[in-house]
């Protein structure tokens, strides 16, 4: 399941949902992504997560299925915030339950790795000098380069 | 054909979409492309660096040479940076 959403997220309620008394599920993996405050030397006040309303849907939806074809797993979970965040919040979650743990934890790896470089979100940092929009890194092509075969 | 500019790229157009009807020669991307930078200088300086640029058509991730149909709707955007 994927949800875009402005509000935050409580990951122990997430993840009690995601499980909802399945006893097929072994484990489960959660990878939560917050809001640093430096950046490349900077120290950031906030940032703005801007988004393409209907491919973000498309894009994490495929992600997910593309996850849950390649490993056994009884649920996932992707929720991706947008709009206005300060440090320390919460920006992303990725789940996945799984009768064994080495599918839980490749299958939460590959869809973090691939939403970085799949789904169309863009950061906008607030420093001191104004807003810089956060460039693409190749260390993140790299990460998901791993998964393909 | 509807046309939609995200993060850096909505700030140099000044603004978030608009619609445009290219000539029946505008077959594919880069001809959209070409036509959208011979409008005005605010255009071609945007796109002037084509390697900082990605395109989806129909909310699809697309190459240059993917061809384009009136009542399309394609997205300019820079490399995503979520997650």
């Amino acid at each position: 399941m994927i949800r875009v959403q402005l509000e935050d997220f409580d990951l122990g309620l997430e993840l009690s949902k995601l499980s909802n008394g399945n006893h097929q599920i072994g484990g489960m993996v959660s990878f939560v992504g917050l809001v640093r405050d430096m950046a490349a030397g900077d120290s950031i006040s906030a940032m703005t997560l801007e988004h393409y309303p209907g491919m973000t849907e498309k894009q994490l939806t495929e992600i997910d299925q593309t996850a849950n074809e390649r490993w056994e797993l009884n649920a996932s979970l992707i929720i991706h915030r947008y709009g206005r965040l300060e440090p320390g919040d919460n920006i992303v979650l990725v789940a996945c339950a799984s009768p064994h743990r080495e599918s839980a934890f490749d299958a939460c790896h590959f869809l973090i790795d691939w939403l970085k470089t799949k789904a169309p979100f863009w950061k906008l940092e607030e420093t001191r000098d104004g807003g810089h929009w956060v460039e693409a890194q190749t260390k993140d092509d790299v990460a998901m380069a791993r998964w393909m075969k | 054909m509807k046309l939609l500019y995200f993060a850096w790229i909505r700030v140099k157009m000044g603004t978030s979409n608009e619609s445009v009807d290219p000539p029946s020669t505008v077959e594919n991307v880069q001809n959209l492309i070409d036509w959208i930078v011979r409008r005005n200088s605010v255009s071609s300086e945007t796109f002037s660096d084509l390697t900082t640029i990605r395109v989806a058509v129909n909310q699809e991730y697309v190459g240059l040479d993917h061809p384009i149909k009136p009542g399309d709707e394609v997205a300019f955007f820079p490399p995503v940076t979520g997650g």
